[in-house]
């Protein structure tokens, strides 16, 4: 295994385009370790993005959004107060990734290049609208998250593409965003489903919505039918029944060690309901 | 302790039991403290010698397979390899336990598990072990796999070993039943004739591991000669002498073992796994060799506890007495046979006083790896079926969960379900406390649901050496041959300085090599404090003997005219002659030139270990939506005999229950349809974490066992046996139905509640 | 395979290594700085035996390749007490026997060391969540939580 330090992007890029064989990027590393130890992978090269400058910067961004670094670890993001005060559905969500120990390593972008469809933030990023900006050898470009695991394991970035930070919208008035995972133990699990929502209040109505469910699909869902259900409504009975059926309508889990199909859309029934009320809380402001 | 350690204990010396101590009772820091907290305690993975090499073990990933062939010249031809063994680098010959050791540390024509090791090789550096254990070249011929104990006893099931079966299977059986069980009196068909309600439930229980935090480590040096030296991680490092010997084929005092600090061993440190295989991979080499298991090779191919199927019945008047008691308990204890079904029945009704009782068990064949030890092995199963049955015969009878216990319960002078009457036993004085500690009448909180529940285990003497040596200024050199695995040379310590009057400080505890000590059983059984407590009140008691022998010869009177007192020779009274106390360093810094070294001794097997009993309280919720359940509160009542260092004895009663609440409720072993074990490691093999659990509280009873000379029985097993009931209780009297299987995971509490809907 | 040079601290003190880029912080603190109070329960991250801290951040130290140290303050178990003072954490672990067979000890010291770092005053649940990644099998928790708790009042000067 070679082990590269490029100092820019374009340089990791150059690498990665370059390479034969297997290329990793190492950012927390929390998952290409895991897999190194277990011999379910070994890079032939294996690039560290952490000596580019910014790579561990959060940054306002033009639009009143957020830019996080590639290498921005769990614990960095959840110590950032502007980001959590924005976006505390995203934050919680990567601060369910692991132990304390990993959260002192492991990052957004990892959990999404990882491509597990049990990967807690991504929920919560898609439901945000969040993009990654990857650089590659044509150039920049943005995509949504929501666009880049294509299945267990398998993301849409080409050869030589590298992800350099995850960029989160202006969070604007009225809004508020949620995650919640089930799992058996209270830590150290993976989601059986997981559960992002965010949402833009109007007073008491929902006027904009985005659910997303994690770890009942090979991706994660974007689910356009579940948030028709909560826009135009308070948030009463009927929007909570009707939430949760489509929810479970979209689940398409399979059956392993971690749950049945029949537990894991049920579940994430109950948890929509549970994270919609927590979303429509913050979006009028409670803490 | 397997079946073939257990031995009735008929009780032990007939001293009088000492009620009054100035230092056992107390918790001072332990001795090895300070090492432990700042990381210079030596754990097995903690040697490196010169020229040490790592060896890495090659195993199958078929749940059963003939091994057609094994190449090993790619690996051999690898940078930095020195050694590739299979299992013809190792003895043959063996019989009974010691071929099933040696089957299960390298297997021969057939791998009879996923995990099951096939080849091991050993290199300069662990990386380049690694890489060229995967240019090991295996050819499988993929066999018929089974590995659920119901399946495995149906006709047609695959075979995992013709002929493995002993005298006592009843004809008709399947081959992959091994051995059978039955104990139990009177006639349990009149007894539930005589019932008011007679249930009848089925059970089920997932294999689990005994989860220590440590991997098997060792580190061997053998040399051609047969001469041999081994580090390692272990129980019983006597054992691991004995079964290396059998299995590399030398004679048993050519190896010497020394043990390491071990990290957690809960009885699955009792046996051998990777030592073996270092040896021969260090003969081969002529090199020191290290092997460390991985935590994925923990879960696959050391020895989890066996997995259970089992159908208790129970007859009950309204009044609560107990008529009869029938339990069938099928075991499966993987690829080898030795599932503990004989402990699991035994310990099934022991806390009842039953005159109808009967009590089947069946040892059963799997393609799983062999099991080991863990923890009070079989009990906790059986507790959860039949305490579960009471549970529900206290419910639908409107009865007091703990007054139905009291009335049946066993005591001193009743027959015990498996034969033998009952010496002083302190299950009655568990209840009484259980039934006035605040949390057994405290409010439920709504849809909460509380848990009662007894447990049983017999607790172990088995063959002990201990030897005391006195320093010339009195201070003492304790060494004892069980590794400490909770704190026992706290303990140890504590007794050794209450018999000979000396500070707590003064006794330096060791555990000596196989070298330096007689022969010690493992460390399992309950038997540390027990057994090597004992030894070591009796080394200390000779040390005195010997001492006082130095104050007669100094003062010229009889040896019986001096006793001992608070760490000085007196003399026993007005008439034994006038002289001042003679202080033991004093004795000592001469004892040179007045007979030369003072060494106080005790060799033999004590057969007076104590049974003991425990009452569990826990409180759960269970969140109906999503079946998780939240264990609340818990209090662990536990009947210690005389505990030596409380503090480690509440240790040992809260890491039960914790162990319990585990196996209750998330841990398992799941193996898909190919035979395979899919949750080989700590994040699917879910253990209890931090943020699970509440705090453990804690009630030590005082029974004094007979059979030491300060009372102690075991306290380290016990204290899993009523877990997996207690919790069970509490999770089905919130949930408002019954859940007959293990564990509890909330997939199978949800189901459990919309089935009920 | 050409070895990587490293220059890091640790425990205050410089050092060099050299390591395959395969190895990981924890295989080199063991096996070539004879740092052997961190123990490997799991290599995987699950188990948190293995806790150092990096720059001050609480990490595993099976999940980060020993190449990633370069320019690092390392900090481990084994620099925790200050000559033959042990720290207030180590002194009521042993107090409160908040240890039994003592493998995951190391860990969890430097784990909750940090946190009091971070939070002089942490609530019980706090600490059971900073400490869930740090198994232990032996004690139940209960008495590594009452140590924690007890060594933080003390460290507040609340004792």
């Amino acid at each position: 295994m070679r082990y590269h330090t490029p100092e820019s992007f374009e340089d990791a890029s150059a690498i990665a385009a370059g390479a034969e064989g297997v290329t990793r990027y190492l950012a927390g590393g929390t998952d290409i370790l895991v897999q190194m130890r277990s011999d379910i992978v070994t890079p032939d090269d294996l690039i560290d993005i952490k000596h580019i400058v910014g790579v561990k910067e959060i940054a306002r961004s033009d639009d009143g959004g957020w830019r996080i670094g590639a290498a921005v670890a769990g614990a960095e993001l959840g110590e950032h107060d502007g980001v959590g005060a924005d976006w505390p559905g995203v934050v919680e969500a990567m601060e369910l990734v692991g132990s304390t120990q990993v959260q002192g390593r492991a990052t957004l972008t990892g959990n999404l290049c990882n491509a597990s469809p049990a990967a807690d933030s991504v929920p919560a990023m898609i439901a945000a609208g969040a993009t990654v900006s990857v650089t590659g050898p044509d150039g920049p470009r943005k995509i949504a998250v929501e666009d880049v695991p294509t299945g267990p394991g398998q993301i849409s970035l080409v050869r030589g593409e590298v992800v350099t930070a995850v960029n989160l919208p202006a969070r604007g008035p009225g809004g508020g965003d949620a995650y919640l995972r089930f799992t058996p133990r209270t830590e150290m699990d993976i989601a059986v489903v997981g559960c992002g929502i965010s949402l833009t209040r109007d007073g008491d109505t929902i006027t904009s919505a985005r659910v997303a469910l994690g770890a009942v699909a090979p991706t994660a869902l974007l689910v356009e039918a579940a948030a028709a259900a909560l826009v135009g409504g308070t948030l009463d009975d009927g929007a909570l029944d009707a939430l949760a059926a489509a929810a479970e309508a979209a689940c398409n889990p399979i059956d392993d060690k971690r749950g049945t199909i029949r537990f894991r859309t049920h579940v994430a029934g109950v948890l929509a309901r549970r994270v919609a009320k927590i979303a429509y809380d913050r979006a009028g402001g409670a803490k | 302790m397997a079946l073939d350690e257990y031995t009735e204990q008929t009780g032990g010396p007939a001293d009088e039991i000492r009620s009054e101590f100035t230092k056992v009772g107390t918790s001072p820091d332990r001795p090895d403290g300070i090492d432990k907290v700042t990381g210079r305690a030596r754990f097995g993975a903690d040697a490196y010698a010169p020229g040490m090499l790592h060896g890495v073990i090659v195993r199958s990933p078929h749940a059963h397979a003939r091994i057609v062939s094994i190449d090993t010249s790619r690996a051999e031809a690898a940078p930095g390899v020195k050694a590739v063994v299979t299992r013809a680098d190792f003895a043959d010959g063996q019989s009974g336990e010691d071929w099933a050791v040696m089957e299960n540390v390298m297997a021969g024509d057939t791998a009879l598990y996923d995990g099951h090791a096939v080849a091991a090789l050993a290199a300069t550096s662990l990386l380049e072990a690694r890489d060229a254990a995967r240019l090991i070249e295996v050819e499988y011929q993929i066999l018929p796999h089974v590995t659920d104990v119901d399946e495995a006893m149906k006709d047609g099931a695959p075979v995992i070993r013709e002929g493995a079966a002993d005298n006592s299977v009843p004809a008709g059986m399947h081959p992959n039943v091994v051995r059978y069980h039955s104990s139990g009196h009177g006639d349990v068909d009149q007894g539930f004739a005589e019932a008011d309600l007679v249930i009848e439930d089925h059970f089920v229980t997932a294999a689990t591991h005994q989860g220590y935090i440590e991997p098997h480590a060792c580190l061997a040096t053998m040399g051609g000669d047969g001469r041999a030296e081994l580090w390692c991680c272990t129980q019983g490092h006597w054992n691991v002498q004995k079964l290396c010997a059998a299995t590399v084929g030398i004679e048993q005092s050519k190896l010497r073992v020394t043990a390491s600090e071990i990290g957690g061993g809960f009885g699955g440190k009792t046996t051998v796994f990777v030592e073996p295989v270092a040896l021969a991979l260090s003969r081969k080499a002529n090199k020191p060799v290290k092997v460390v298991m991985t935590r994925s090779e923990v879960f696959r191919a050391s020895g989890p506890t066996a997995s259970t199927s089992m159908d208790v019945k129970i007859g009950m008047k309204k009044d609560g007495t107990m008529t009869a008691a029938r339990g069938v308990f099928r075991c499966q204890g993987g690829a080898f046979p030795g599932a503990p079904m004989e402990f699991t029945s035994m310990c099934a009704f022991a806390p009842y006083a039953l005159k109808h009782v009967s009590q089947i068990g069946y040892d059963v064949m799997t393609n799983r790896p062999k099991q080991a030890a863990y923890r009070a092995p079989g009990s906790p199963m059986a507790a959860f079926a039949v305490e579960s049955v009471v549970d529900e015969l206290c419910n639908k009878l409107g009865l007091d969960p703990i007054e139905v216990r009291l009335k049946n319960a066993s005591r001193m002078g009743t027959k015990a379900s498996f034969g033998p009457t009952w010496d002083r036993i302190g299950l009655v004085e568990t209840l009484e406390e259980a039934k006035a500690h605040p949390h057994f009448s405290a409010p439920l909180a709504p849809g909460a649901g509380r848990g009662i529940s007894c447990g049983f285990w017999f607790n172990h003497g088995g063959e002990t050496s201990v030897t005391m040596a006195m320093s010339e200024d009195g201070s003492a050199q304790l060494m004892v041959g069980t590794p400490d695995i909770g704190g026992s040379r706290a303990s140890m310590a504590l007794m050794a300085a209450e018999e000979l009057g000396i500070p707590y400080e003064n006794v330096r505890v060791t555990v000596a090599d196989t070298a330096s000590l007689g022969y010690n059983e493992v460390s399992h059984g309950s038997r540390v404090t027990y057994a090597s407590g004992l030894a070591t009140i009796q080394a200390a008691r000779d040390t005195v003997r010997k001492l006082c022998a130095r104050a007669a010869a100094k003062w010229g009177i009889d040896e019986d005219a001096v006793t001992w007192q608070d760490g000085c020779a007196v003399p026993s009274g007005p008439n034994a002659g006038d002289f001042d106390p003679l202080p033991i360093d004093r004795i000592c810094r001469v004892m040179g030139r007045t007979g030369g070294p003072i060494v106080g001794h005790y060799e033999a097997t004590p057969e007076g270990a104590g049974v003991s009993f425990a009452t569990h309280i826990v409180d759960a919720e269970v969140d109906r939506e999503t079946g998780a359940t939240k264990v609340t509160r818990y209090t662990v009542v536990q009947d210690a005999g005389k505990a030596i260092h409380p503090t480690y004895v509440e240790g040992q009663f809260q890491g039960g229950a914790a162990q319990g609440i585990g196996w209750a409720l998330n841990e398992e072993y799941v193996y898909g349809p190919d035979g395979r074990l899919q949750n080989a490691g700590f994040l699917d093999y879910r253990i209890p974490v931090a943020s699970d659990l509440p705090m453990i509280d804690t009630v030590i009873v005082e029974v004094p066992n007979p059979g030491h000379p300060y009372g102690v029985r075991g306290v380290g097993e016990t204290s899993i046996c009523p877990p997996l009931a207690a919790i069970a209780n509490a999770v089905s009297n919130a949930a408002g139905v019954r859940m007959r299987q293990l564990p509890m995971r909330p997939s199978r509490v949800l189901e459990a509640l919309e089935d009920q809907d | 395979m050409s070895k990587i040079h490293v220059t890091t601290t640790v425990n205050g003190d410089a050092t060099e290594f050299l390591c395959d880029p395969r190895e990981t912080l924890l295989d080199v603190l063991r096996d070539r700085l004879s740092l052997t109070g961190a123990k490997e329960g799991c290599g995987t991250g699950d188990c948190g035996a293995c806790s150092v801290t990096v720059d001050g951040r609480l990490i595993s130290s099976c999940l980060m390749l020993a190449a990633e140290a370069e320019g690092k303050e390392i900090g481990t178990v084994e620099g925790i007490a200050t000559g033959e003072e042990l720290h207030p954490l180590q002194r009521k672990f042993i107090e409160h026997a908040a240890l039994q067979c003592g493998v995951c000890t190391p860990g969890i010291l430097v784990a909750v060391k940090n946190l009091l770092e971070r939070d002089p005053d942490p609530t019980e649940q706090q600490v059971r969540y900073w400490l869930a990644g740090n198994l232990c099998r032996c004690t139940g928790y209960d008495k590594i939580i009452r140590a924690v708790m007890d060594a933080a009042a003390e460290m507040r000067g609340a004792a």
